[in-house]
């Protein structure tokens, strides 16, 4: 039986820029022209309730953000080294996004709620780049 | 302009029953399951396959369905957004049966969760907006998934570990007065904390259980409803929703929006009484956290309550308002898709069926779940007058 294989992503026409942007070190985000807020994941409409505008621009953002909640899985994907740390963090420009928190032995103790964080670019393999973050 | 508030008791569940047992069942098929439920209730209320003219089901195929049964319905149904998917098959057959569109409903519920006997495949691909923005960073299944927001809700408003644990002890009480729970031995709040951990901060016994069962109900007019051999239990008042599918995009981590801003004001006002009218609860317990959102959402207590309120265990055996009197998915049963459990024990509880158990003096009984991890969401309220 194979081992296990983590789960990578396949990028679709409205998502490229943003996984093309990872892998020159950059996160790549959208902002709504017609309502200035920024957010995610990529599509080529705001979702924002209110607005809806298809106005929208791509942006490079600054990669820091809080710690908005988390779990430290113990017993979850057969192919990450357990416990691990999946979160979803809120960027300073507003979206939340799904990451995880790359820390030895994550204790609730050491991952306070609303604690700063800053993107790490983890590199896959040659087409594939994810953002993962730490605390600052 | 209509308004669904004249369809308040005009449709009613006069079929109730599940599969002859629930847990374990290694020999049955998921649409075997689907089949039992339906017979079971059929015979309940003295009908055939032959007199159902609508169907609803969820987790397979209505044609699936159909073609096993061998009939051919008038009315269909396929809404398949997870466990209050049956919810909204009842939300549905109303609107249906008063239009005319089908004279009895058949909704169906049958799922080899535990034993995966005749089971589809599951997960989407990776180009999928989950398998792109979630999957890459090992969520895997419903309890990393359900569970991210919990962390923030306890820092918003100080919810601890213990009252947590306090939803299974109190749910656990109930399961012990009832034969056909699986899980029946009483517990602690230290015997949750001391389970192993699955996603902190959730432990073993914060997490419903996997088994194999199935349920189903018969819904049929107001008019057609006094010629039953049980006492009707009417739908008054439904509400339903759909959100996200990816828990990162969840609105708000602290609130179950769908439900405070939706479900339950609609099921409410179209049931026309407030919270003081309602004398039993089943809330989808699929983790200890989901009643916890449940409660404050739909308004029975303020937001950041609800932890305290269970920990008083102000919803347990002999507190003020009971929630899931069956043992609920944490210790009764849970095959997946739990939502046709809950309204099975509500359908219980108001016919006085609830042997040992029984509330008293019970006349109406609220019904809500989620479907996915928060991602769809339903209510239903039902009575017995």
């Amino acid at each position: 039986m194979n081992a296990p294989q983590k789960p990578l992503p396949q990028a679709t026409p409205e998502t490229e820029e943003y996984w093309a942007g990872l892998q020159r070190g950059e996160l790549r985000i959208q902002r709504c022209r017609a309502c200035n807020r920024h957010y995610f994941y990529p599509r080529p409409f705001c979702p924002h309730v209110g607005c809806h505008s298809r106005d929208v621009e791509w942006t490079t953002v600054s990669g820091k953000g809080k710690l908005h909640s988390y779990v430290i899985a113990h017993r979850a994907h057969p192919a990450f080294a357990s416990p691990y740390v999946i979160a979803v963090v809120t960027l300073d420009e507003g979206p939340k996004m799904m990451t995880n928190i790359l820390i030895d032995n994550p204790t609730p103790e050491t991952l306070p709620a609303d604690a700063p964080v800053q993107i790490v670019y983890e590199t896959v393999n040659e087409k594939v780049t994810l953002p993962k973050f730490r605390l600052v | 302009m209509p308004d669904s508030r004249t369809l308040r008791r005009k449709v009613a569940i006069v079929g109730a029953a599940e599969t002859d047992t629930v847990g374990h069942l290694p020999n049955h098929s998921t649409l075997q399951l689907h089949a039992e439920s339906a017979f079971n209730a059929l015979a309940d209320c003295g009908l055939t396959l032959d007199d159902v003219d609508g169907i609803a089901t969820a987790g397979v195929a209505p044609a699936q369905l159909t073609e096993y049964l061998g009939i051919m319905p008038r009315y269909v149904d396929g809404t398949s957004v997870g466990g209050c998917s049956f919810l909204i098959h009842v939300s549905h057959a109303v609107a249906a049966i008063a239009a005319g569109y089908a004279d009895v409903v058949l909704v169906t519920h049958g799922e080899s969760g535990r034993s995966r006997v005749g089971v589809g495949g599951f997960g989407g691909g990776a180009s999928t907006i989950g398998g792109q923005f979630e999957a890459p960073f090992g969520v895997f299944g419903p309890p990393s998934m359900f569970s991210v927001p919990i962390v923030h809700y306890m820092k918003k408003y100080g919810l601890t570990e213990e009252q947590l644990a306090a939803v299974s002890v109190s749910t656990r009480q109930w399961a012990s007065l009832n034969p056909r729970a699986l899980m029946r031995d009483p517990i602690t709040i230290e015997d949750v904390l001391n389970s192993r951990v699955i996603a902190w901060p959730l432990h073993l016994l914060n997490c419903c259980l996997v088994t194999d069962g199935g349920g189903a109900l018969v819904l049929v007019s107001e008019e057609r409803a006094k010629d039953f051999p049980k006492p009707p239990v009417w739908v008054l008042g439904r509400g339903e929703s759909v959100q996200h599918t990816n828990i990162s995009q969840m609105w708000d981590y602290a609130e179950w929006t769908a439900a405070a801003k939706v479900t339950g004001p609609e099921a409410f006002r179209m049931a026309d009484m407030d919270h003081s009218a309602i004398d039993h609860l089943m809330l989808y317990d699929a983790f200890s956290h989901t009643p916890i959102y449940a409660m404050e959402a739909l308004g029975f207590t303020k937001p950041g309550e609800a932890g305290p309120w269970f920990a008083e265990m102000r919803g347990a055996p002999g507190g003020a308002l009971p929630v899931n009197t069956n043992g609920g998915g944490l210790s009764y049963t849970h095959t997946g898709m739990y939502g046709m459990f809950a309204i099975q024990e509500a359908v219980r509880q108001l016919r006085k069926e609830a042997t040992g158990r029984q509330i008293n003096d019970i006349e109406t009984s609220l019904v809500h779940a989620p479907g996915g991890w928060f991602s769809a969401t339903a209510t239903l309220i039902l009575g017995n007058q």
